[in-house]
């Protein structure tokens, strides 16, 4: 690739208010949701509660953060998002598909015989996708190594890993959580999706996880902890991340409290579960509750 | 009165040596191997948890040591952290003992490293049985555990010289793989052979017209000298050592086994899983009617003890491989 390729990166805009900022984020979050909707109904069924979940986060990331090339995912100095939770693959080609990485009409593929976007997110799948997560566990160790790595080839390019709290319980992410602090590595940031809910039901149920903060703060990452579905926050709290990284060289952890199935009225108040059912008839209302619902918030 | 009675041996320090006294050998060869590819190569970076200095990780870490990442006693971190490291082109060696490897970060190997083929080495140390320490750290079947992880390369390097060839090869070779590590002073005995180590080669060391040994690991060490110590009794033994588990050299061994001779596997290894169960199944595939001979571990936990003791108690030392193939021939 030509080395006067623009880099594709929203980041800040020259210019741009902290409004028009949020409100570019929170219409690529619109549209990662509108996506996720879309391959839950050709699915039929799907992590569709969690994608909405994360999609503010997933729109942080990918309309605000990121470096990269949309059209040479493999450029070597794009910066690293790792999807831990491969069942969150939904909201990440949601987003891919946002961020132009992948062609939006590939989305209908999801999930499919052949298709280059299976139900658990794939490295040697899907363009866009660094890592094969899915075992449960495994991203902040790789993104420890990726970050090494990056350091020693005198990369500025920065490491992201999406873990979610289920994902606390693994200890392979507190052995990650001390080699972050060890190292020293301020380009990593480790986003936590704290939506409470675990496979077999809530996480203060399964295992308790909490009081979370203290526990990373305790580990040596610069944490903090916001409302995941709050695009101000979210960005707010990137932009506390890389001051501190720059000051401190402290990895940093971003806490994002959100709700299942955010954005979507119907599928808010229904009753949580890692797999949300959703019936054939219901899938037109649920994105017309999710554009109502944006276009009322956009207009205000 | 006095009784004079032999000194019982002792356990000892953990990674007890297996070289005969007065037996050439050479120091931490996978160290200065790794310090010298190094040299030739600036992708390579090596990696541990906790154990630089017991599996010779610290000759690189000195030599190297911005190239040299300690990860802590984390074995899941280590693992992941070696492919995250590749991920961006580097090609890491990362070290621990065979056990932690085999059995504690198996899903990290096989997910972050395996499953997308990237180029991480697994340093394994005391392989089989070169500890006394007992099962903790024994690990007797490591090769059992790995050959079924698709897309990993197994070595069972005999001595110092395979060990020094094998490194560079292991570096340029693409995907991931796995070194049983010999450490410490190392026996040198293939450099008396007509042999190079060539990955994914098994290698004739000298013919016979009795009995044909197939072997891997520090076995083959023992199979030299079982044949020497054989043609004693007049019996004529070849060995086939066949350092490269997976892929594994199937076409020069079943020409080796395709004949009238008696055929032996000798491995450090359990008897389920490990180098006879992967000739048998050449064997087999290939629809020759053989019977093929194990020397190797039993299947079960085994002894704490002297290293000694333990090789003759499970069949290990010459002694006891010439007293099986005589048995055999009868």
């Amino acid at each position: 690739m030509a080395a006067t390729q623009a880099v594709q990166t929203a980041g800040r805009i020259p210019g741009e208010t902290a409004t028009e900022r949020t409100a570019r984020v929170s219409g690529a979050a619109y549209r990662i949701r509108h996506h996720a909707l879309n391959m839950g109904e050709v699915q039929g069924q799907g992590y569709v509660g969690q994608a909405l979940g994360a999609a503010d986060m997933l729109a942080a990331v990918y309309a605000d953060q990121l470096r990269f090339r949309a059209d040479d995912p493999e450029w070597s100095g794009r910066d690293r998002f790792l999807l831990s939770t491969g069942h969150y693959a939904i909201g990440h080609y949601a987003a891919l598909a946002e961020a132009g990485i992948i062609p939006v009409e590939e989305l209908e593929t999801y999930g499919s015989d052949d298709s280059r976007l299976p139900m658990s997110g794939m490295s040697t799948y899907t363009p866009g996708m660094e890592i094969s997560g899915g075992s449960l566990g495994h991203g902040l160790s790789i993104a420890v190594g990726i970050a090494l790595g990056l350091r020693h080839q005198g990369s500025t390019a920065r490491v992201y890993n999406f873990l979610s709290d289920g994902e606390l319980d693994e200890g392979s992410t507190w052995e990650a959580a001390m080699g972050g602090h060890h190292h020293h590595l301020g380009n990593v940031t480790a986003m936590v999706d704290i939506n409470a809910l675990q496979a077999d039901g809530k996480t203060d149920t399964v295992l308790r996880t909490e009081p979370v903060t203290e526990k990373w703060e305790a580990f040596g990452w610069y944490s903090q902890r916001v409302d995941g579905n709050d695009i101000s926050a979210l960005l707010a709290a990137f932009d506390n991340a890389a001051a501190q990284a720059a000051a401190t060289g402290r990895p940093s952890v971003i806490l994002c409290d959100t709700k299942v199935g955010r954005g979507v009225p119907l599928l808010e108040d229904r009753e949580k579960a890692h797999f949300m059912r959703i019936e054939e008839h219901e899938w037109q209302t649920c994105r017309e509750q999710l554009t109502a619902g944006y276009e009322e918030k956009a207009s205000r | 009165m006095s009784t004079s009675t032999a000194p019982k041996l002792k356990t000892s320090a953990m990674i007890a040596s297996f070289a005969d006294p007065g037996q050439k050998t050479a120091s931490a060869p996978f160290g200065h191997a790794l310090v010298k590819a190094a040299q030739d190569n600036d992708k390579i970076v090596g990696l541990t948890a906790d154990l630089g200095k017991y599996t010779d990780m610290h000759i690189f870490a000195q030599a190297c040591p911005e190239r040299f990442f300690q990860m802590g006693m984390a074995e899941q971190l280590l693992f992941g952290a070696a492919a995250g490291l590749a991920e961006t082109g580097l090609v890491p060696f990362a070290s621990t003992y065979s056990v932690f490897a085999a059995r504690r970060a198996y899903d990290f190997l096989c997910l972050d490293a395996a499953e997308p083929n990237l180029n991480v080495n697994i340093v394994g140390g005391l392989p089989g049985l070169t500890t006394g320490y007992g099962p903790s750290h024994q690990a007797t079947e490591d090769m059992a555990i790995f050959r079924g992880m698709p897309n990993l390369t197994i070595v069972d390097p005999c001595d110092s010289l395979d060990i020094e060839q094998a490194v560079p090869q292991l570096a340029a070779s693409a995907g991931p793989s796995y070194l049983r590590l010999l450490r410490g002073n190392v026996p040198t005995v293939l450099d008396e052979y007509d042999y190079s180590f060539e990955l994914g080669k098994a290698k004739v060391l000298r013919g016979g017209a009795d009995v044909v040994f197939i072997s891997s690991g520090l076995m083959t060490m023992r199979a030299l000298q079982a044949a020497k110590a054989l043609a004693a009794h007049h019996v004529d033994v070849a060995v086939v050592h066949a350092p490269t588990i997976k892929p594994f050299d199937a076409a020069t061994v079943l020409a080796e086994l395709n004949t009238d001779r008696l055929a032996v596997t000798l491995e450090n290894h359990s008897a389920v899983g490990g180098l006879f169960e992967t000739v048998a199944s050449a064997v087999v595939t290939a629809g020759l009617a053989k019977r093929v001979v194990p020397i190797a571990l039993p299947d079960q936990f085994l002894d704490a003890g002297a290293l000694p003791t333990l090789h003759d108690r499970y069949g290990l030392t010459v002694q006891k491989i010439v007293a099986k193939v005589l048995g055999e021939l009868g």
